[in-house]
C-alpha cells in the first residue's frame, strides 16, 4: 500500500497523464475481443468476480479498510438474485437489483457496526459479522442450505431479450461490468474520493481539517458493499446457481488475494488479479490438489516479491498512474 | 440404376461392417474431489478407475478411442457448473463421472440434461438424483441416502437395536439421513430417543456423546460423514461409549474412514456399502488391477472408485451398441435397457429413474485379533438384495416415471 | 438432581465440565498465537497448519521410529520449532516495518502450501493414532464418565499456559523480550541480540501450537485439514482476549470452552457461530478486547 508521491507530475509526458484513460481503453478492447478467444462463460464468471474484486479494493486500497468479510455482501446478493429469479419469477435486471440492494442493507449495517474500529479490529468484526450471516444462510430454508439454488433461469432482460444466448448474456455482463468499473473511477477521482485517500494517510489529520471520517468511511463501506452486491447477482444469473461457498469466509479470504495479486490500491489490479487466479482455478484444474499449493506459492511471492502487485509493479516500472 | 447403387452401398457397408466397425470416440470427464474430506474416497481413485475402465474396455473393442480428463470442482457448485460447459462446449466432453459433493452434483445435473450428454453419477448421496430432481441423462449408481438409512437401519433394529439417539451433521444431507432413518427404525418397531444436530467440521463430540450416553439408547445413529463420522467414533472410544454397552451406527462411512480410525478404535461399527475389496475373488482381482492402475500403496479402493468403474463400463457398452456417443438421452435409454453385469457389483439393472441397482451388504469391523492384516477391516453380516436395497420406484417422485 | 431450563443439573455439570477441557485446548492453542502477536506483531496465519504438523509428526514417530506419545510431546515441538525458525529466518524477518496485512497474507500463503504438500503424501481421510496405554480409560464422576486423558489435557494445558505466562511476564528474558518489541534500537543499543530472539520467539510460538497438535492427535482425526477448520476460531480467541496479552488468551480460551459447551446444550447447531458473536459484541464494547493493552 505504498503510493508513490511523484513532484515531477506536472512535467509526465501528456501520454502519461492519461495512463488510465489509455488503460481503460485496453481492456474494453480485451473484453470485446476475448469471447471469439476464449470460452464466454469463463469470461463472464471472471468479470463478476473482478467486479468484486474492484469493489473489495475500493475499500482497502483507497480508505485503507481491510474487511474480511466481504463474501457476505456477495454471497447474500447472490442468493437472493437467484431467488427472485427462480421463486419469484423476476426479470434479470430485477432480480439483481433486489440482490443489489440486499447487500447494499447488509453493508449499511454490517458498516456501522465495523467501522466504529480500526485495522485489524475492523478486519475481525467484518469477519465475525460474516461468519454469523453464514450460519444464517446455512439454516434459511429458501437458500437450500449446503445444496444451494440451482437451476436459476437467465429469463428475459426487460422482458425481451432471451439470455439464455451466451451473446447476450455476455453484452449485459460486459455493460455492468464496465459500467460499475467507470462508477468506481468517478468515485476514486473525485472530491469524495480524495478525502477518503486522505483518510487513508491520516485519519487524527483529517478529522482535525474538519472532515466526519466516520461518515465517509461508511459511505464508502455501503458503496464497496453494495458492489460487491452487483457482483454476486450477475454472478447467480450467469452461472445459474448460489451456494453456501458465496458466504463462506474462503470467498472473503480469494478476494483478498486476488486484490493483492493484481496489486492493492490500483484501479486495474483487481480485475489482473481476478483473472489470473479465476485462470488458475479453471485452466490449472488438471493439476489437482497441487492448486491450492500454487495459490499459497503465490501469496508469498507477491508479499515478498511483489508487493504491488502485477498491476502495481508495472505501472511503478513505467512511473504511470494505473 | 438405385438398384445397383443401392446394393452396392449395401455391400460396401457389410464390408465395412465386417472388417472394421466404423471408429467411435469417446470423452470422459471425471468431476470430483481432490483436496477436502472426501478425496480419498474419490479423487485419484475415481480417475484410476475410470482409466481402469477405458482400458479393460478398449482392450475387447479396437473400435472404440476413449479419452479420459478430469478436473477439481473443489467442492464448489460454481466450479463444477463452469467445468461441465467449458467440458461440453469447448472440450467435447461426452460423458462425466463421479461428483461428490450433493449440492455440485444437483447443480450440473441440469446443465447435462441441457446439453444432452450423460451423467454417471458415483459421488454423491443425494436420494434427489433420482426423486424430484432426476433427468433423462442421470444414472446414480454406488449408494444414496435412502439405501444408507433402510439397510443400516433396518438390519440394526432386527439384530436387536431398538432404541436410538442420533448424533446429525446439521444441513440438508444430515438432516435427510437422519429423516430416513428414523423412519425406517420406527417403521419396524423401534424408538427414537432423541437427537442433537452439531454444525458441520465439528473436531469436538465430548458434548454429544455425553447427551448420547445420558439418552440410554441402546445405538447411536451417525447422521455425518467424513471428519465428523471419525471424530464422533474416535471420541467415542474416549468416552467408554462401547464399553458402556451402547453402539454406534455409521450411516455413512467408506474404507478410508475406517482405516483412519484403526481396528483398534472402529471395532464393531456396523455400516451398509455397496463394495469391499475382499468380498469375493472377482472384487480382489480387480482390486489388485485398480491398485496398479492408482499407484499409491496402501490405499483401498471405496465403494465410490468401484461405482465409477461400474458406471463407466456399463455406458461404454451402451455406446458400443448405439454406435455414437453423440446423444446423451439416447444412451442413458440403452443403459437402462440393458442390464449391468461388472466385477465390482456383480448383476444388476438400471431403473427408469436413473437409479443403478445392485446388492448391498451389511458391514461390521472386525476386531484386531480377527484381522490378518493390514486391509482386511470387515465381516459381512448380511446381503441385502438389490430389488430391495433401494426406494421402491414408485415412492420417488421422479416425473420420468409414469404413474 | 434439579433441572435447569430442562436440562438435568448432572448433565449440566458434565457439559460444563467438557467445556472446561475444551476450553484448555483452546487456551494451549491460542497461547501460541498471542505469542506471537504480542511479541512480534506477526499475525501468524500459519499456526493451524503448524498445530497439524505437531500432530503429523507424533503419527510419523510412531510409524516410522516407534516412539510413542510420550516422546513425541517433546520432539514434535521441537521438530515443527525448527520449521518455525527456518520459517522466521528466510520469510518474515523481510517484513517486520511492514502492515499486519502482509504478514497475515504470507503466513496464510505458507499454511496452503504446508497443508497441500501433506494432503498429497497423506491422504485427507485421516490417520489413525490411538490414546496412550497409560492414559487409557477414565472414572466415573457419578454426573459424567471423565477419560483419564481428557483430565491429562486440562493438567498439561494449565500448566503450559502457567509456565509461559510467568516466563514472558515475570522472568528477566520476557522482559527483555517485552521491550525489544517496544523499542527494539534501544534493546540493541544494550547489547541484546534483538533478531535472535525475534526468532527464537517466534520457534517457541510455532513449538506451542506443535505441542497442541500432538496433544490433539489422539482424540482428534490427524488429517492435513485439521488445522484449518481450528484457526479462524483461535483467532477470534486471541482477538477476543486481547492480541497483545497472553493472560487474556488464556483466559478467554477456557471461557470459550465453557460458552460453547452451553451452547452446545441448549442450542447446538450454533456452537460454531457462539464465538463469533462475542467476538463482534466484545469489540464494539472493548475495542482492545478483554485484556488488550493497545486500542
Amino acid at each position: 500500500m505504498e503510493r508513490v508521491i511523484d513532484p515531477m507530475a506536472e512535467q509526465r509526458s501528456a501520454w502519461r497523464q492519461q495512463s488510465e484513460t489509455i488503460a481503460f481503453v485496453i481492456m474494453a478492447a480485451a473484453l470485446v475481443v476475448a469471447p471469439f478467444v476464449t470460452y464466454p462463460l469463463f469470461v463472464m464468471q471472471a468479470l463478476c468476480f473482478a467486479l468484486f474484486a474492484c469493489a473489495f479494493n475500493l475499500l482497502i486500497g483507497y480508505v485503507g479498510l481491510l474487511s474480511f468479510g466481504h463474501a457476505l455482501y456477495f454471497g447474500w446478493a447472490s442468493y437472493v438474485s437467484a431467488y427472485a429469479a427462480k421463486a419469484w419469477g423476476l426479470t434479470p435486471e430485477l432480480a439483481i437489483l433486489a440482490g443489489t440492494l440486499t447487500a447494499a442493507v447488509c453493508g449499511a449495517i454490517a458498516g456501522s457496526l465495523a467501522i466504529r474500529r480500526q485495522g485489524i479490529y475492523f478486519a475481525m468484526i467484518t469477519l465475525a459479522l460474516a461468519q454469523m450471516m453464514y450460519f444464517v444462510a446455512v439454516r434459511a430454508k429458501f437458500t437450500g442450505g449446503e445444496d444451494g439454488i440451482q437451476s436459476v433461469p437467465r429469463g428475459h432482460l426487460f422482458g425481451l431479450i432471451e439470455l439464455r444466448d451466451q451473446w447476450a448474456m455476455y453484452v449485459v455482463v460486459a455493460a455492468i461490468f464496465l459500467g460499475s468499473f467507470l462508477f468506481i473511477y468517478r468515485i476514486i477521482h473525485s472530491p469524495f474520493g480524495e478525502v477518503l485517500k486522505a483518510i487513508r494517510e491520516n485519519e487524527t489529520r483529517a478529522i482535525s481539517l474538519g472532515y466526519k471520517t466516520d461518515r465517509y468511511k461508511l459511505m464508502a463501506f455501503v458503496l464497496s458493499a453494495t458492489l460487491a452486491g452487483v457482483a454476486g447477482s450477475t454472478k447467480a444469473i450467469v452461472v445459474g446457481i448460489a451456494s453456501l461457498t458465496d458466504v463462506n469466509w474462503p470467498m472473503s479470504g480469494e478476494v483478498v488475494l486476488m486484490s493483492l495479486v493484481g496489486g492493492l490500491g490500483t484501479i486495474f489490479g483487481p480485475v489482473v488479479g481476478s483473472f489470473v487466479i479465476v485462470t488458475m482455478q479453471y485452466k490449472f484444474a488438471f493439476l489437482g490438489e497441487w492448486v491450492l499449493v500454487i495459490q499459497g506459492v503465490i501469496f508469498v511471492a507477491c508479499v515478498l516479491l511483489f508487493r504491488r502487485g502485477l498491476v502495481g509493479e508495472l505501472a511503478h516500472w513505467l512511473r504511470i498512474k494505473l | 440404376m438405385r438398384r445397383t447403387l443401392g446394393l452396392a452401398a449395401l455391400a460396401a457397408a457389410l464390408i465395412c461392417g465386417v472388417a472394421n466397425a466404423q471408429q467411435i470416440n469417446v470423452k470422459i470427464g471425471v468431476l470430483t474431489d481432490m483436496a477436502s474430506l472426501y478425496a480419498d474416497d474419490t479423487g485419484e481413485g475415481s480417475v484410476a478407475a475410470a482409466r481402469l475402465a477405458a482400458a479393460d474396455f478398449m482392450k475387447d473393442h479396437p473400435n472404440v478411442k476413449v479419452t479420459v480428463i478430469s478436473a477439481d470442482h473443489q467442492n464448489k457448485a460454481d466450479i463444477g457448473v463452469q467445468t461441465v460447459n467449458q467440458w461440453a462446449d469447448v472440450d467435447h466432453v461426452d460423458m462425466i463421472a463421479d461428483v461428490p459433493n450433493s449440492g455440485v452434483a444437483l447443480a450440473i445435473a441440469p446443465v447435462v440434461a441441457q446439453k444432452n450428454k450423460v451423467f454417471v453419477a458415483s459421488g454423491p448421496a443425494s436420494s434427489d438424483l433420482t426423486g424430484p430432481k432426476c433427468q433423462p441423462t442421470t444414472i446414480h449408481m454406488t449408494y444414496d441416502t435412502w439405501m444408507l438409512a433402510n439397510g443400516t437401519g433396518k438390519a440394526i433394529v432386527k439384530n436387536g437395536g431398538d432404541t436410538w439417539f442420533f448424533m446429525t451433521s446439521d444441513y440438508a444431507f444430515g438432516h435427510a439421513l437422519e429423516r430416513d432413518t428414523a423412519a425406517v427404525v420406527e417403521a419396524n418397531g423401534g424408538k427414537v430417543l432423541g437427537k442433537v444436530r452439531h454444525p458441520i467440521n465439528t473436531s469436538d463430540f465430548s458434548s454429544f456423546l455425553l447427551q448420547a450416553q445420558q439418552s440410554k439408547a441402546k445405538i447411536i445413529g451417525l447422521a455425518n460423514a467424513g471428519g465428523d463420522t471419525i471424530n464422533s467414533i474416535k471420541q467415542g472410544a474416549e468416552f467408554g461409549i462401547v464399553a458402556g454397552g451402547q453402539k454406534f451406527a455409521g450411516l455413512l462411512v467408506f474404507a478410508p474412514d475406517v482405516q483412519a480410525l484403526g481396528l483398534k478404535t472402529a471395532q464393531g461399527l456396523m455400516f451398509t456399502e455397496t463394495f469391499y475389496w475382499d468380498l469375493n475373488d472377482q472384487t480382489r482381482a480387480w482390486t489388485k488391477r485398480w491398485d496398479a492402475e492408482r499407484k499409491a500403496p496402501g490405499k483401498l479402493p471405496s465403494m465410490n472408485h468401484a461405482g465409477v468403474y461400474a458406471g463407466t463400463m456399463h455406458y461404454l457398452k451402451a455406446v458400443a451398441a448405439l454406435g455414437s456417443a453423440a446423444d446423451g438421452k439416447a444412451i442413458v435409454a440403452k443403459m437402462k435397457s440393458m442390464p449391468t453385469d461388472d466385477p465390482v457389483f456383480g448383476k444388476g439393472s438400471i431403473r427408469a429413474d436413473g437409479r443403478a441397482l445392485h446388492p448391498a451388504y451389511l458391514f461390521e469391523v472386525k476386531k484386531p485379533a480377527e484381522s490378518k492384516g493390514p486391509g482386511d477391516l470387515y465381516n459381512v453380516r448380511a446381503t441385502i438384495p438389490a430389488d430391495e436395497a433401494f426406494r421402491p420406484l414408485k415412492d420417488g417422485g421422479c416425473p420420468l416415471v409414469n404413474g | 438432581m434439579f433441572t435447569i431450563f430442562g436440562v438435568p443439573s448432572g448433565a449440566l455439570f458434565g457439559q460444563l465440565l467438557i467445556g472446561l477441557i475444551n476450553g484448555s485446548f483452546y487456551a494451549l492453542l491460542s497461547l501460541g498465537l498471542a505469542v506471537i502477536f504480542g511479541m512480534l506483531n506477526i499475525i501468524n496465519f500459519a499456526h493451524g497448519a503448524q498445530y497439524m504438523l505437531g500432530a503429523l509428526t507424533a503419527y510419523m514417530l510412531l510409524q516410522f521410529a516407534g516412539l510413542g506419545y510420550w516422546p513425541s510431546l517433546i520432539i514434535a515441538p521441537l521438530v515443527v520449532g525448527a520449521l518455525g525458525i527456518v520459517i522466521e529466518r528466510c520469510f518474515l524477518q523481510w517484513l517486520h516495518n511492514l502492515d499486519h496485512l502482509y504478514g497475515l497474507l504470507l503466513t496464510f500463503g505458507l499454511a496452503l502450501i504446508i497443508e497441500g504438500v501433506s494432503r498429497h503424501y497423506f491422504g485427507t481421510a485421516g490417520l489413525p493414532y490411538t490414546l496412550p496405554d497409560s492414559l487409557q480409560g477414565g472414572r466415573n464422576l457419578g454426573f459424567m464418565f471423565l477419560p483419564n486423558y481428557r483430565a491429562w489435557v486440562i493438567v498439561a494445558s494449565l500448566t503450559v499456559c502457567l509456565v509461559t505466562w510467568f516466563l514472558i511476564e515475570r522472568t528477566r528474558i520476557g522482559a527483555y523480550l517485552r521491550a525489544a518489541t517496544e523499542n527494539p534500537t534501544l534493546v540493541r543499543a544494550f547489547g541484546i541480540n534483538v533478531p535472535r530472539m525475534i526468532t527464537l520467539t517466534y520457534g517457541f510460538g510455532v513449538a506451542l501450537a506443535a505441542f497442541a497438535g500432538v496433544m490433539a492427535a489422539p482424540i482428534y482425526n490427524v488429517s492435513p485439514n485439521m488445522g484449518s477448520e481450528l484457526i479462524i476460531v483461535v483467532f477470534a480467541v486471541v482477538v477476543i482476549g486481547g492480541m497483545g496479552s497472553i493472560l487474556g488468551a488464556i483466559v478467554t480460551g477456557f471461557a470459550l470452552g465453557i460458552v460453547e459447551g452451553l451452547t452446545k446444550v441448549f442450542f447446538p447447531e450454533a456452537s460454531n457461530t457462539v464465538i463469533f458473536v462475542i467476538m463482534a459484541i466484545v469489540l464494539l464494547v472493548r475495542p482492545a478486547g478483554l485484556f488488550g493493552r493497545r486500542a
